[in-house]
């Protein structure tokens, strides 16, 4: 069986063309890009595009409709979209194919909530249609403030643009998917009230990264790991999320999500839950999603008495960063000099089931640490008896930890106790390291050329889908509410460090965060 | 970009004295910058004439991102009797604090024809174990090939991929026979088929739309144009078309420069023509028209920025022209030194349509 451009499951033998091929059809589309000039569009959407249509992988007919409120004409927009690309292309892009791929491009300008956008959209994309004599798919790309998520949703459904008979309509809404759980149902309920699950596609770009879907390689294509995967064999995992840089312009964002809602409620949550979902039965965009949220679910939501005991929040303070002092976070232009926004979140959870029962997960993630590390670290517990136990015989051997970095050195890493060479049996640990970048030839495409063209192809295995957000939500709510309501000036850590030494409060045991 | 090397050479040398040079590189190498660390993707084996071994090692040096961890050349020399040989390590690009970067070994040896019937016995040592080889062979020496992928008393052939480019050889139907045999043994990455993958994607692409899947059902006329060196990759597709499709091809028939024939479809005769053009300037393709009983007709063109695509389909009203439709599908040429790079990275692929391709492609020459 396969699944068709259109995203229908066939039988091979429909088009027996597809056979083989790297790359398989895409139905024809046409895009419609919500927030077309703000930031995310000009740095990852419009170079992702190009780089698609540099590899020959957009759809062979393809229709892009920019959406935003400054006027401008549909020129002045495929030049906006041109420099774009210039600017932000992971390669330097070959001009002929640059400017084919935004000629028809067209544009409507307007606020989100006025009617006369959606209208403009309406004969934009029915032109698009007629240019390429066949109904096109149309995706709705709400590259937005959130705010905005429902009042788009809202008017695509007032105006008929959710559905249509000849093919397929989707909408593909970024993060973040609400500020709270009672955002998050709203939010769910308003876009599922005009469009279908399975025309929704919440964008992780953590999802998009290959080192993430290996975490899924890692532990489903090989049997070494699966029988240590429990815990009786394994002693805490270890998330971290780690950025050496600061907030930078994002004061406004930043200060009204912190670093819980920017990357924990999300991304870490993610990790989380592919590195200790069952394995699926298929890898089926449902398949994944329901052992995703299983995880979720086996995770108690804090009560609020309990928040102080499993998490951590801090501020960053002035310090030294790559050799020079750095301001604090209250220190930054936009930010409010009383904040106690987060710029530092560190839990310590658990999963309540049987494979997990008992074993800490700790996560962790900050702005302007020691370095910038996406990493996954399973530690697992001492051999039962140590028979290299002298201090000649051992220079501080350790347990077992397997490491997935996601960035910046992507690979795995298992450390494993090995016999220093001499005449005296003396063992220290040593690491076996595969590294992405020298064991294959094929370059991975960023996260959002693999989830735009996912997207357009109705493939949903690597996006978020509702009861997975109000999962995240359910765990996440109550630390944020119980933050909120304790307005004290939060514990600073130096810019350029390791983080507060609060965090280490979370740990249990022999258990110490990994050096950043 | 900045490249770093370490070097070793020796002449009248032996595999293991070349083995034990190249491990310690290696771990001089690392122990300069640590974080070097050896790629591990793949071992090309590549067997060259000395008086062309330059223009090799510029398409190497040329293929963009898909070069082999480790790189063998066996520059041949007739009448050569011993072995020379350099071996280089070297890390391309800044190595940026706090990243690792990945090495890539070069040796290069001077070997004599008489080297290469017995060449598995040299290059054994050379290349890393539990790594995919492939050989590539542009200047012919057969025997070197036949070493590398035939197993010495049983065991298993050094390698496991033939690179080849159909293109190069002075005729076709030998080339076409040559690359049935190497397939019975080996894995076959012919560039000249890489030649044709954009024009199979957007063959399968057209007719992937629901409404239009009964129409490859019905396809009544398939037409291709080439290069005039290049008619290996016209019947490749071909070839593709037929294997994938169920068709029958019958021997094609030289009618001047023009080649004509027929493929039995369930449904019916399928005409199909090749024909050359002087007017390209890289190897390939340059176009491909295919109609069906249903007045459809798609043709594909190299054009600017990508192939232009042309569909016309007959009105539903009676005594109207038919429509048409004409567009651009998107897609960079990789250039030639880009196919080359290709076919690197596909040596560590298994493409399943290319041998039956390449078979249907053998039965239309007869």
């Amino acid at each position: 069986m396969t699944t068709t451009a259109a995203g229908q499951t066939t039988g091979a033998e429909d088009n027996p063309l597809v056979e083989g091929l790297e790359r398989l059809p895409v139905h024809p589309t046409a895009l419609v890009i919500f927030g077309a000039t703000g930031d995310l569009a000009r740095r990852k959407l419009l170079p992702a595009l190009y780089n698609l249509a540099h590899e020959g992988a957009l759809p062979e007919r393809f229709g892009l409709v920019g959406n935003a409120r400054s006027p401008m004409t549909d020129e002045e927009f495929r030049e906006q979209c041109i420099q774009a690309v210039r600017e932000f292309s992971r390669r330097p892009p070959d001009e002929k194919v640059l400017a084919k791929l935004f000629s028809d491009a067209r544009y409507v300008a307007g606020s989100f909530d006025e009617d006369s956008v959606y209208e403009g959209l309406s004969i934009s994309l029915d032109a698009l249609d007629e240019v390429a004599g066949l109904a096109l798919n149309r995706c709705f790309y709400l590259s937005t403030a959130p705010t905005f998520f429902p009042v788009i949703v809202d008017c695509l459904g007032r105006h008929g643009l959710a559905r249509r008979e000849e093919a397929q309509v989707r909408v593909i809404i970024e993060k973040p998917f609400g500020r709270s759980l009672e955002e998050a149902r709203d939010l769910n309920a308003r876009v599922l009230s005009v469009f279908q699950e399975e025309q929704v596609f919440r964008i992780d770009h953590y999802l998009g990264k290959e080192t993430v879907q290996n975490v899924l390689a890692l532990r489903f294509a090989n049997n070494m790991f699966e029988p240590l995967w429990n815990r009786n064999y394994i002693d805490n995992v270890q998330i971290t999320a780690a950025e050496d840089i600061g907030i930078g312009s994002r004061a406004g964002y930043y200060d009204s999500a912190g670093a819980l809602r920017d990357l924990v409620q999300n991304h870490m949550l993610q990790l989380l839950s592919l590195l200790c979902m069952e394995p699926p039965v298929a890898f089926e965009a449902d398949a994944v999603r329901d052992e995703k949220v299983k995880v979720l679910r086996a995770i108690s939501a804090p009560r609020p008495e309990e928040v102080d005991d499993i998490a951590v929040r801090a501020q960053y303070g002035p310090g030294i960063a790559a050799g020079e002092e750095v301001p604090g976070y209250l220190e930054e232009d936009g930010v409010p000099p009383d904040s106690n926004t987060e710029t530092y979140a560190a839990l310590r959870l658990e999963v309540h089931n049987w494979r997990w029962a008992g074993v800490p997960m700790y996560l962790r993630t900050g702005k302007r640490l020691a370095r910038k590390v996406t990493e996954i670290a399973v530690t697992l517990k001492p051999v039962p008896h140590m028979a290299f136990q002298s201090p000649q015989m051992s220079t501080g051997v350790r347990p077992n930890v397997l490491v997935l970095t996601v960035q910046p050195n992507e690979g795995v890493s298992l450390s494993i106790g090995a016999k220093i060479p001499g005449s005296r049996m003396a063992i220290r640990t040593v690491n076996m390291e595969f590294l992405y970048g020298t064991a294959f030839l094929s370059q991975s495409p960023e996260a959002y050329e693999r989830l735009i063209i996912d997207a357009m192809r109705g493939e949903a295995t690597l996006f978020t889908r509702n009861d997975e957000v109000e999962a995240q939500w359910r765990i996440c709510d109550p630390i944020v509410k119980a933050w909120e309501s304790t307005p004290e000036p939060l514990p600073r850590y130096p810019a350029g460090s390791q983080g507060p030494t609060e965090a280490e409060r979370l740990l249990i045991g022999d258990a110490r965060w990994r050096s950043i | 970009m900045s490249t770093t090397d370490v070097i070793w050479s020796e002449q009248n040398t032996s595999p293991n004295a070349i083995e034990e040079a190249l491990r310690r590189l290696v771990a001089e190498c690392h122990s300069e910058m640590e974080q070097c660390v050896p790629a591990r993707t793949l071992n090309l084996v590549c067997v060259v004439d000395r008086e062309w071994s330059g223009e090799i090692a510029n398409r190497l040096r040329r293929v963009g991102r898909y070069h082999a961890s480790r790189t063998v050349v066996c520059t041949v020399e007739p009448r050569r009797r011993t072995i020379d040989a350099q071996a280089t390590v070297s890390v391309e690009g800044d190595i940026r604090n706090g990243e690792f970067a990945g090495m890539r070994e070069l040796v290069v040896l001077q070997v004599g024809k008489h080297h290469l019937a017995h060449l598995d016995t040299i290059v054994d040592p050379l290349v890393v174990t539990d790594l995919r080889t492939a050989v590539w062979s542009p200047h012919g020496h057969p025997e070197a090939v036949d070493a590398l992928t035939t197993g010495r008393a049983g065991g298993a052939p050094i390698a496991q991929v033939v690179l080849t480019d159909a293109v190069d050889e002075p005729e076709v139907g030998n080339a076409l026979s040559r690359a049935c045999e190497l397939a019975e043994r080996s894995e076959v990455v012919d560039l000249a088929w890489l030649r044709c993958t954009p024009w199979r994607e957007r063959l399968a692409a057209a007719y992937d739309p629901p409404a239009r899947r009964h129409e490859l059902h019905t396809l009544s006329k398939v037409s291709v144009r080439y290069r005039s060196d290049s008619l290996v990759s016209g019947l490749l597709l071909v070839g593709w078309l037929c294997a994938q499709m169920g068709w029958r091809p019958d021997q094609l028939t030289r009618h001047g420069d023009l080649l004509r024939g027929r493929a039995r479809a369930r449904r019916g005769e399928v005409e199909l023509r090749l024909e050359p053009v002087d007017s390209m300037s890289t190897p390939g393709l340059a176009g491909v028209e295919t109609r069906s009983d249903l007045g459809t007709m798609l043709a594909l063109e190299r054009g600017e920025g990508g192939l232009t695509a042309r569909r016309r389909e007959p009105s539903k009203r009676r005594g109207e022209d038919p429509f048409e439709h004409v567009w651009t599908v998107l897609g960079a040429s990789r250039g030639e030194p880009g196919i080359l790079g290709e076919g690197i990275r596909h040596a560590l692929m298994v493409d399943r349509t290319f041998k039956p391709a390449l078979m249907a492609a053998r039965r239309l020459l007869g």
